[in-house]
This record gives structure tokens, sequence and C-alpha cells, in this order.
């Protein structure tokens, strides 16, 4: 099941240079929150802050409270243990190339001490019919390495091998934007059905698909968080012009 | 065929005249063209030239050694300039042991140090570092033998070797008076010469690999160094293979530090505290002193040796390392 | 999960210290090659041993003067020979060899430079020292030239490569030859890469021993005819560390400071300005 997760004040900078400014949004459990806006705005940035991804970056900083139900994800939380329970997955799919897709979506759990190779299997299978793979992928786990798959194909492995570990919140930082259409629908579907077991969080683009795939979105502009609002509420009657300026096309 | 009514450019864009810019008549600056590129030509042909007048000298002078003692002369143990009888065994014995020898003692220490810069290390002590291990390069073979012969080596004989006898002289790799100089010497000097290559090389390689699969990692809850481990180290293997057998190379063609340190005894022992001899130190020591044309022509036909392995050690390295990068930056050469 | 957490934690740790240990190890060689270098040959630099011929063995005093002298004379040669041929050689791969042939010349570069310095000294005698029947700084000189040529090839087609081709098209479109575009414009925005490979193929073959044996096999005397047996810095230095003679010991330790000094203050300099950016030409 699902956990919700919350960000209060949310400051964060690269360097000397601000990238976001007193961000608060609660992202609910099981349900699909996605994030808009321009680029630049902000978004990947934010969503980087939830999962511990964006202190990587060298000069980076970040201050602020984030809680994934009763776990404050800064101010003691080991990072590696916050981002084994928030799960990423990238634009570009990045699954390890010298790994069979077995290995690949098995990765995270060996990391994490799990050796049994009867749970290695069954989750390795759950995950990838979870990510509707397992029927394309079922007869090569072993011999296939994960990155002599299409492109969509990928993507979708590397949010099995997310799923793998458990996490309680799975974010997805335009997770379609490198894919062809057919392959972007297969995903967005995926969303839909995941948001049963999980939280996503969504990062995009395209607004088209916030629309297909969300409950909830959220507006940035310039590292601010402008509108958060029910998806139906936000596309159609806008509280904020800016909202709607960027909603009917005048800018980005 | 008609002058155009302006003149045309090299690139045969027509110019409007423009004042004070010389213009050459076509002709002329067409046979300039040719003459340069043919000329440019003649110096990268330069070196096809000398590798093939190196390898064809090597095979020629080797011809006496080769009509002489066949394939034989690369199993057979006995050097012995005053009845004529020379086979090579000994020198290649002793060049893959210290040159192995070598490598393992190396190749933790390039990769780890290799691992530290690259994705361990403090911002500020990047360039430092690597400047450092440049300069480890930088140093001259002699200058690294003549610290062996006075440093290294009382070293070895007084605290190391005598160590090693008492603690590992079961394995019968220890045996015999601890001289100093020897095998294990040969090996730890050569070991820090290859260091640099190996490492630089290294980290060339990992830095190769794109960020996206360290963040892959990390999103899964690994530990940073799960993190290398998982999404750098497995991804730069070919690449670190290839700096490994590139410092192989590197090692087995090397002379000076070796001859001054190895003893230069052409025996084939199991122990590392004995004296030894490579192909390299056997050319260098008794080259200018080599009676009669049977003697030259044996030291050359090592030399002809040394010449094949080291360009098969090389090629192999090359491929694995251009298969990760972009290929061997021109800055690896000046080693 | 608790405890494997403790345990991955103490592997990371562990990881971390032996790649610190590491860096400490290679390091430390360098340390104490310099510190030694320093220690042991600094107070014997003095004017005349820097001037002076070796004395008889036995007799204290005396220096490498020759020696300095002859391991100039002997890399002037070298850099008549290396330097043109391997400026031409990377010219050509850069401007006209981007394809198979060009190729095969640059794996030709990489083969040379692996040839072990030995074997290029013996090949260099078969060829210069046994047809005029004695040894000479020319044939030396010839050795360490051909040892230059895979290096500044190598670094003269990198840095060439890094000229974007818009400059060569504007200089083909002010009508300016072809040949002359490629001195005049893409060779002068890049000269200072081109330097930098010199310099640093320079230093790798001054202090270079094994092809001196037989081809400069050095001289114990002045010797300013290049076509004589000459003495070198690095040969000087392997004949005195090997010797038994404990005053020939203490001049070797200064000669080689003399010759990390002038080898390791050339590779400095050069790191130095390319890390300030003074060497990245003009593009």
């Amino acid at each position: 099941m699902g956990v919700g997760i919350e960000a209060r004040r949310l400051n964060a900078w690269f360097g000397s240079h601000q990238a976001l400014f007193d961000v608060s949004m609660d992202m609910a459990a099981n349900h699909v929150t996605a994030i808009i806006g321009p680029s630049g705005c902000g978004k990947s940035t934010f969503i980087r802050c939830l999962n511990r991804m964006h202190e990587t970056v060298p000069g980076a900083r970040v201050e602020g409270t984030v809680r994934l139900g009763e776990l404050q994800v800064y101010n003691g939380t080991p990072a590696v243990e916050v981002r084994r329970r928030i799960g990423m997955v990238f634009q570009k799919p990045n699954p390890f190339p010298t790994m069979s897709i077995y290995d690949n979506v098995a990765a995270g759990l060996k990391l994490n001490g799990l050796r049994n190779r009867r749970q290695l299997d069954e989750i390795v299978e759950r995950t990838l019919r979870l990510a509707a793979l397992w029927d394309e992928v079922k007869d090569q786990l072993r011999k296939q390495s994960g990155a002599s798959l299409s492109g969509g194909q990928q993507q979708r492995l590397c949010i099995a091998r997310a799923l793998a570990v458990e996490p309680e919140v799975l974010l997805m930082d335009e997770p379609a934007s490198a894919l062809d259409p057919i392959s972007t629908g297969k995903i967005e579907e995926l969303i839909f059905q995941l948001k049963a077991s999980y939280t996503v969080v969504i990062v995009t683009h395209n607004m088209q698909q916030a629309a297909r795939v969300a409950d909830l979105t959220g507006f940035f502009l310039l590292g601010r968080l402008i509108e958060f609002e029910r998806t139906q509420k936000i596309f159609t009657t806008p509280s904020d012009k800016r909202t709607e300026d960027y909603i009917t096309g005048r800018f980005g | 065929m008609s002058e155009p009514a302006l003149p045309v450019g090299q690139s045969g864009i027509r110019l409007s005249v423009v004042p004070g810019l010389k213009r050459k008549p076509p002709r002329s600056s067409r046979a300039a063209d040719v003459v340069f590129r043919y000329g440019m030509l003649l110096c990268a042909l330069s070196l096809l030239a000398v590798v093939g007048l190196i390898a064809a000298q090597l095979v020629l002078h080797s011809r006496l050694s080769l009509q002489q003692f066949g394939w034989k002369f690369f199993t057979s143990e006995s050097w012995d300039p005053v009845s004529g009888d020379f086979g090579a065994l000994p020198f290649i014995y002793g060049t893959l042991v210290s040159s192995f020898l070598a490598l393992a003692l190396a190749v933790p220490l390039s990769v780890g140090v290799a691992v530290f810069i690259t994705e361990m290390c403090p911002r500020v002590l990047r360039a430092p570092l690597s400047f450092a291990v440049e300069l480890l390069a930088a140093i001259p073979s002699v200058i690294y033998g003549l610290w062996a012969i006075f440093v290294l080596a009382p070293i070895l004989r007084v605290q190391v070797e005598p160590w090693l006898a008492q603690r590992f002289g079961w394995t019968g790799l220890f045996e015999g008076p601890p001289y100093g100089i020897g095998m294990l010497a040969a090996g730890v000097i050569l070991a820090i010469m290859i260091v640099p290559i190996i490492a630089s090389i290294t980290r060339e390689v990992l830095t190769a690999v794109p960020q996206n699969q360290r963040e892959a990692a990390l999103s899964l809850g690994a530990t940073r160094w799960e993190m290398i481990r998982v999404g750098v180290l497995r991804n730069a293997r070919t690449g670190i293979v290839g700096a490994v057998i590139l410092g192989l190379g590197r090692a087995l063609g090397e002379t000076m530090a070796v001859t001054m340190v190895i003893g230069n005894v052409p025996n084939i022992s199991r122990s590392l505290l004995a004296p030894g001899y490579t192909l390299a130190s056997v050319i260098a020591n008794e080259f200018t002193e080599a009676t009669g044309n049977l003697y030259l022509s044996a030291l050359i036909e090592i030399g002809l040796a040394l010449f094949l392995i080291t360009i098969m050690v090389n090629m192999l390295a090359r491929l694995l390392v251009w298969s990760t990068t972009r290929g061997v930056p021109a800055r690896v050469h000046a080693q | 999960m608790r405890s494997s957490y403790w345990r991955r934690l103490l592997a990371d740790r562990m990881a971390t210290a032996a790649a610190a240990a590491a860096a400490v190890l290679v390091i430390a060689p360098l340390v104490a090659v310099f510190g030694y270098l320093v220690y042991r040959g600094a107070s014997s630099i003095t004017w005349a041993f820097l001037t002076q011929a070796p004395k008889p063995v036995g007799e204290s005093g005396g220096g490498m003067g020759n020696a300095i002298a002859g391991s100039g004379i002997i890399l002037l040669i070298a850099s008549a020979i290396g330097v043109p041929l391997g400026i031409g050689a990377g010219i050509y791969l850069a401007e006209y060899g981007r394809r198979g042939f060009g190729n095969f010349i640059r794996f030709t570069a990489d083969v040379l430079n692996g040839v072990p310095s030995i074997v290029v000294g013996i090949a260099v005698y078969a060829l210069v020292v046994v047809v005029q029947h004695h040894f000479s700084a020319v044939s030396a000189g010839i050795a360490l030239g051909i040892m230059m040529i895979p290096t500044v090839t190598r670094s003269t087609e990198e840095v060439l490569l890094m000229v974007p081709n818009s400059i060569r098209e504007a200089g083909l479109g002010l009508g300016i030859p072809r040949w002359r575009t490629t001195v005049s414009i893409v060779l002068r925005s890049a000269i200072s890469g081109v330097i930098t490979g010199v310099m640093l193929a320079f230093a790798r073959v001054a202090g270079e021993t094994a092809p001196l044996l037989f081809t400069a096999f050095g001289n114990q005397y002045w010797n300013w005819n290049p076509n004589q047996p000459t003495a070198a810095l690095p040969l000087q230095i392997f004949v005195y560390a090997i010797s038994p003679y404990d005053e020939w010991h203490r001049q070797a330790w200064a000669g080689a400071l003399v010759l990390i000094i002038l080898i390791v203050g050339t590779v400095g300099m050069v790191r130095l300005a390319a890390s300030r950016g003074l060497l990245k030409g003009t593009s």
C-alpha cells in the first residue's frame, strides 16, 4: 500500500543559485500527482529533493522538510533508506548494460542482502508482470542484457527494477518523453494500474499526459508552486492567471 | 576556357575584389596545396618507414641466431657466450615473473587510486592528486633505478625480505639469502612505474561511465561503494582490463630500472628473493660487449621477441580501451 | 534488514579507507624519490659539477658538465627529427587522413609508441652505428627523435581536431589556399596545444637511457663533435649508479636531481599553464 508524501517549505539551491522557493505540497497516498511547468521551473529539482537525489550534485543544498508517513526524509534518516522507500524512474531509461534482465530487476534486492534464489525469482516475476513486461521477456530473462531491449521496454524494465525493492512512493521524471507514442501509452496505462499499490508523482512537460493520468496536478513556475488542484479543476478553471497562461499555451 | 570575370577562391566561391588581399593565380596555389599535402603525407609515412625499418633490422640481424637455434632458443636455459650456446628461457621467465609481480602489486593500487580520485575524494584534492600521479609518470627509469639501488634494495634486504622469509617461507617463494637486489626489487620498482599508466587510463574509463548509471544505482538505495561497484566499475570492466594490459606492455619492455636491481643472473628460481634477468636487461648489459656475430645475433633475436610481444600486448590493450572510451588520449603517450 | 544496513555501511567505509590508502601508497614513492634526490643530491650540485667533465676514477671532484652538454646536443638533433615529422604527421591525420589510411597510420603510431626504447636502440645501432663504424650523438639523436614522433603526432592531431571546422571554412571562404589555411590559421590557433605536446614528448625522451647505451655510448671527456661518442646525462647517471665508487654515487644523485628538475620542471610548467587555460588555443 502506498503512503502519502508531504513537502513543507522546501527550498533548494545549486551552489548560490536558488531553484526552489518555499514549496509545500501534499502528494496523497495511492493517487497520481503530476507536476507541470515550463522548462527550468524546478519540477525535476523538486522531485529529486523528495528522494534526496538532489544532494548528490556537488554544491547542492536543501532546506525544509519532507515527510513520508512517519519518516522524516531529511533530518537523521540515512539517504540509503530513503531511496529504497522512494523509488525513481528517470527520463532516459538507464538499465545496467552489463547485467541481464533478471539481474537488472534483482539488482536492488541483492544490494539489500536478499540472496534466496526462490524469493528473487518470485519478486522478479511479480514486478515484471506489474510493469507489463513479463510476457515479452520471460524467455530471455537471463540471456538478454538489459540494454538490448527497445526504449519502451527498457523504461518498463527500469520501472520493474524500481518496484522490486518495494518502495511506497514512485517518482517519475518525464518517464515517457524519450519514448514513442505506443510505448508512452503503455507507460501511462501502467501508471494508472500502479496507483492502486503505490503513490506516484510524475513530472511531465506534456499537459495532455497530466490530464490523462493524474488525479492531482501542481503547476510550477520559476521555482515556486503556483497552483495545486485536482487535475480536472486546474485544466478547466485554474485559479491563477499564470496557470491559465501556461495551460492555454501563451508561454512554455 | 575563358577566365572567370571575378577571381574564384579555393573553395570555388566567387569573391568580390577585396582591397589589400593578395590573390594568387589559382594554378600555383593548387600546386602548393598538392605539394603541402604530399609533404604531410610523407611525414605520416615516416612512421610506417620507421616501424618497417626497425622490424626489418631486427629480423635481418637475428637470422644467424634463428638459423642456429630455431625454436630451441626459447626453451633452452643455457646462456653461455663462451661456448656459443644461447637460450632465452631464463630471460623470458624473468620478464614474465617480474612483470606479473608488478601487476599484482600495481593493479589494486592503481584501480584504488583511480576510484578514489574520480568517485570519492573531495573535489579540491582531485587536481593535485591527479597531477601527482602524472608526475610519477614523468620520472625517468634510470632515476627510479638509482633510488631502487640505494633506498629500496636496502629496505628490502634489511626489513622486508627477512620478514617475508619468516612469515611466508612455507610457500617456497622466499628462499635463499635476502640480497635486497633480485626479482622482488624488480617487481616492486616496476609496480611503482606502471601505476601511473594504469591509473590514468582507469580514470578516463571511469569518467566515461555516464552519470545516469550512478543515479540508477543510488535511486535503488545503494551506498556509495555499492553505487561504484554496480554502476561504475561493472560498466568500466573492459576498459580497466585494457588499462591493466597496457601496464603489462609497459612492464615487459622496461629496461633501466629493472636492470639496475634485478641482479642480472640468468637463473630460473622459484624464490622471489633470488636474482634474475629479463629480456630487456640482458640486451642492455651485454650488447656492447657482445663478441662475435652469433652472440650479437642472439641478443638481437631477443630484441625481436620483445618487439613482437609488446606489439601484441599493446594491440590487445588498445582494442579493449577503445571499446569503452573514444580512444587513448595523446596525453597518455607522453609516458 | 537492520543488521544488513550496518554491514553495508561498514563495507562502504572500508572501501573508502582502502581507496584512500591506495592513494597514499601511490603518492608515497613520489615523495620518497623526490625527497631522496634532494637529500642526497642537492649539496653536490655546484657550479663545478655543472661545468666540469669527470675526473679520473679515484679522484674526487669533477662533474657532469659534458654529460649535460651532450644531452643538449642529442636532444637538439632528436627534436630536429621528431618535431617536424611529428607535427607533419599530425597535420596529415587531422586534415587529410580521417578514414582508412589515416587509421592505419594512427595504428602504426601506437605501435611505434609501444616499442621498448631498447629495441629502438638496437635498430638504430644496426642502421647507423654499424654503417658509420662508430658511436655518435647523431645516432642517439635519431633514436630519440624516432621515439618523439608518435607522441607529437597524436597530440598534434588531437589539438588540431579541436579547432572548429568553421575556422577552416572561414579561411577557405576568404580565398586563402588550403595549405595556407591549415598552416597560418588552423595550426596557429592550436599552436599552444602543439607546443604542449612537443614539450611533453621532449620531457619523455630527455630521460631515456636505454637507446643511448649503444648509440651515444658515453664519453668521459668533453665532446662537441656530434659524430663521436658523446656523454649524456641519463647515461652518466646509470654508469655511475652501478659503479662501485662512492664518489660516483654521490655524483649520480646530483646528476639525477639535475635531470629530474629539468624534466619535471618542463612537465610541471606545461600542466600548470594548461590548467590555467593558457594553452587552450584561440578557438
